[in-house]
């Protein structure tokens, strides 16, 4: 017995050193260091290359959506009219689109393994429009698990580039792991179009020529949020955050628009990151002796789940107290029951079910993946909608000249309204929206959680050139 | 800070106390008879906490059954996997064993991952607890009063089984001396499989209660395992008052320490490990030996 427990114990240390030594690369910063995780995970392992033809041969005769009318040969005439004549030329006779993004933790279901398939959708898309070698050559989407750790979605970021000649990078929520991409991307002189992550690092201090800022950022959300809330009369705040990257950035923006409002906070707290026990009412309990007015929840995902719960659990509404969030997910919302929010105001860069344009991409969407989608998701397609766009108008997959195709560009889509891409920082910026969640009474549909209460327009929704060139934002 | 703020978190300390100390009792008792660090374990709370969700969404079974069904049923899942899996590895090293149980518990993770989605379902149901008591300055809540509570009587009732009744007797010679104790003509073997089984219901129970406080989710307790097992080895491998004893201390401690400097509440209960390490290295209320 002696000996059996002292083995236990060690080999428990053993793990449990394992186990911390694994959880530190969340908070560090990430280590230039190619090999490491790479080595360690054969890339087949989470990847599964799907070439483009074949799928696209099932999907274009049954899908009647927003491409299909496009389709028809005169609109492709003009189109062929502007773009180089035959296809483009490839570096490498093929184009890899890589989404890296959460595929098991607490982002999984916002973004995650339906990215791929939005991805796969959009290059269906382009290829029933354009035909299957409009490229001169196969397109194809591949993928992998960052787990929201800042060094394994660097060492991913290079092995996409390197080894699996990924043309580019979509998505990467968390943004320490976004952050960590961008700076791959820098070096390596390849696209990264970011989705999933907040941060207006990428496009101020750490901004570069191959990194792209789709859907949304923390200046966004605050800017709809704070402005809003203030100036309904909520001039007291207590911001209550997670400790990395996203949750400072959060604070950052949300003070500032707040104060630019006229509101004060009055105090801030940030709960550690992750947060294993999954309890924040130590953190709660503290909010009430401060007597704020608005209690702003920065936090994402499941955390934000958790922080919810028990922010009515300790019936902190009963003490004047009212909730903000920083940023809301449909997937969030079904995770604890419309009710829980009900009556709550978030921004938004898009709701499957705001119009018929939106409306008939998500029953597309829900035809793949049986789920409703989230603003990443489409996000993700349109991205990967776009760059494609941007090669053909480029007529080749040389970076340089696709982010020469994509700056200043203007489009429109299912998703992006009134959408340009920004030179001077990389924004892509586009029409947000002010939404409110419905009580339970209303919602007439699975997942139709929210109505939109108000446009705001692309030029106000985002963060000024200008702004984002004093936060040092050097091309 | 003031002392009634100072006094909810200690409140607050001894409800996530209270999920600790059900969850190492547990493994204790299944360390101590089986010899198996379970890793599983966490596996199973969550499961106890989709069981609640399970019958009140499908079944509509409210709480107070839920806290008897989910334990029961998920103790018998726990029964079949000795019967089944366990058993077959005892002769060898207790590696293999803790390599199996960690394989369950990636199993069963991924299984509720792949029909729940991983942000969670949601659970508000608890009975007639909603409410919420006014201690002064904040509400606070009802149903974690219940939890403190409940939980600490049910480490009672268990305290009470192994120390003062005859299976407990039988149980705390098989774990001491089980050589001795088959020599002496009692079957051991026969209390292994429900000792395994009553070590996963306790498991499962604090999965339900945990249920209307926390996100339902397939990786709620992906990480709580290792402070789990920081918390037995604090208090002593083996040991049931250690356990009990150790999970309550790092529940408030943890609170506190979550008011004064966050960063450290996770941190901490590894810092204390450490120290007790050296200082006791068969933990708090463990025998040097044994």
């Amino acid at each position: 017995m002696t000996v059996r427990k002292s083995l236990s114990i060690l080999t428990l240390m053993a793990l449990l050193a394992i186990m911390a030594a694994c959880g530190a690369g969340q908070t560090s910063a990430p280590a230039a260091q190619p090999t490491q995780a790479a080595a360690a995970k054969p890339a087949a392992a989470t990847q599964a290359p799907a070439p483009t033809q074949a799928p696209a041969a099932t999907q274009a005769p049954a899908a009647k959506a927003t491409e299909a009318p496009k389709a028809t040969e005169a609109p492709k005439a003009t189109e062929a009219a502007k773009a180089p004549a035959g296809p483009a030329k490839l570096t490498d006779n093929k184009i890899v689109i890589a989404v890296l993004n959460d595929q098991s933790q607490i982002y999984a279901d916002l973004s995650g393994k339906n990215s791929e398939k939005a991805v796969q959708m959009a290059i269906d898309d382009f290829t029933a429009k354009y035909g299957a070698n409009a490229l001169g050559g196969p397109i194809s989407v591949i993928s992998a698990d960052h787990q929201n750790k800042p060094d394994l979605a660097n060492s991913k970021a290079q092995e996409f580039y390197d080894r699996n000649q990924a043309d580019v990078i979509l998505d990467v929520p968390t943004s320490s792991a976004a952050l960590a991409v961008a700076g791959v991307a820098k070096e390596k002189k390849k696209l990264y179009i970011n989705i999933g992550a907040a941060t207006t690092d990428l496009t101020g201090v750490q901004c570069n020529k191959y990194t792209f800022h789709y859907a949304y950022d923390t200046w966004m959300l605050a800017n709809g949020t704070g402005t809003e809330v203030t100036k309904q009369g909520g001039k007291n705040w207590y911001i209550f955050y997670p400790n990395y990257a996203f949750g400072q950035d959060m604070d950052k923006s949300f003070s500032k628009a707040i104060e630019a409002n006229g509101g004060k906070v009055l105090a801030r707290d940030a709960s550690p990151f992750p947060n294993p026990s999954g309890d924040f009412s130590s953190f709660l309990l503290k909010v009430p002796a401060a007597k704020p007015d608005i209690l702003g929840i920065m936090h994402a995902g499941g955390d934000l789940v958790n922080v919810v719960k028990q922010f009515n659990e300790f019936k902190l509404r009963d003490q004047n107290i009212k909730p903000a969030i920083g940023l809301l997910f449909d997937t969030d919302i079904a995770a604890l029951g419309p009710d829980a929010f009900a009556g709550v105001l978030y921004t938004t860069a898009w709701n499957w079910n705001m119009d018929k344009e939106a409306r008939d991409w998500s029953d597309k969407f829900q035809k793949v993946t049986n789920t409703r989608p989230t603003f990443a998701h489409a996000g993700n397609y349109s991205a990967a909608m776009q760059y494609l766009e941007a090669v053909r108008r480029a007529g080749s997959d040389d970076a340089d000249a696709v982010v020469k195709a994509l700056e200043g560009y203007k489009f429109n889509d299912f998703m992006m309204r009134n959408a340009s891409i920004r030179a001077e920082d990389h924004q892509v910026i586009h029409d947000a929206y002010l939404a409110q969640v419905r009580p339970k009474s209303e919602v007439k549909e699975d997942f139709d959680f929210s109505k939109i209460l108000s446009t705001i327009p692309a030029d106000k929704a985002f963060r000024p050139v200008s702004e984002a060139l004093a936060a040092g934002c050097k091309m | 800070m003031n002392p009634t703020q100072l006094v909810l978190q200690l409140f607050n300390g001894l409800v996530n106390g209270s999920f600790y100390a059900l969850l190492s009792l547990g493994l204790a008792i299944i360390f101590g008879v089986l010899g198996v660090t379970n890793f599983a374990h966490g596996a199973f709370y969550m499961l106890g906490a989709f069981g609640a969700y399970i019958l009140f969404q499908w079944y509509g079974v409210g709480f107070w059954y839920a806290v008897v069904i989910a334990p029961v049923a998920i103790g018998l899942l726990g029964m079949l996997l000795e019967v089944t899996l366990l058993r077959r590895l005892y002769r060898l090293d207790p590696l293999y064993n803790f390599l199996l149980t960690f394989g369950v518990a990636l199993f069963l993770q991924d299984v509720m991952r792949l029909r729940f989605g991983v942000q969670g379902q949601p659970y508000r149901n608890a009975g007639e607890l909603t409410g919420a008591t006014n201690l002064g300055i904040v509400f606070f809540p009802n149903y974690r009063l219940f939890v403190i509570v409940f939980s600490l009587l049910v480490c009672g009732l268990v305290w009470y089984l192994i120390e003062r009744t005859r299976v407990g007797m039988i149980v705390r010679a098989a774990t001491e001396k089980p050589d001795l104790t088959r020599a002496l003509g009692v079957n051991v073997d026969r209390w292994i499989t429900p000792v395994f089984g009553f070590g996963i219901a306790l498991a499962a129970l604090g999965g339900v209660l945990a249920a209307p406080m926390y996100n339902v989710a397939p990786g709620m307790a992906e990480e709580l395992i290792i402070v789990i097992f920081a918390v037995v080895v604090i208090g002593g491998l083996g040991s049931i008052v250690g356990a009990v004893a150790a999970g309550f201390a790092v529940g408030i401690i943890s609170a506190v320490s979550a008011v004064f400097f966050p960063p450290l509440a996770n941190t901490l209960v590894f810092i204390l490990m450490a120290l007790v390490l050296l200082w006791r290295p068969a933990g708090l209320f463990g025998t040097e030996g044994a």
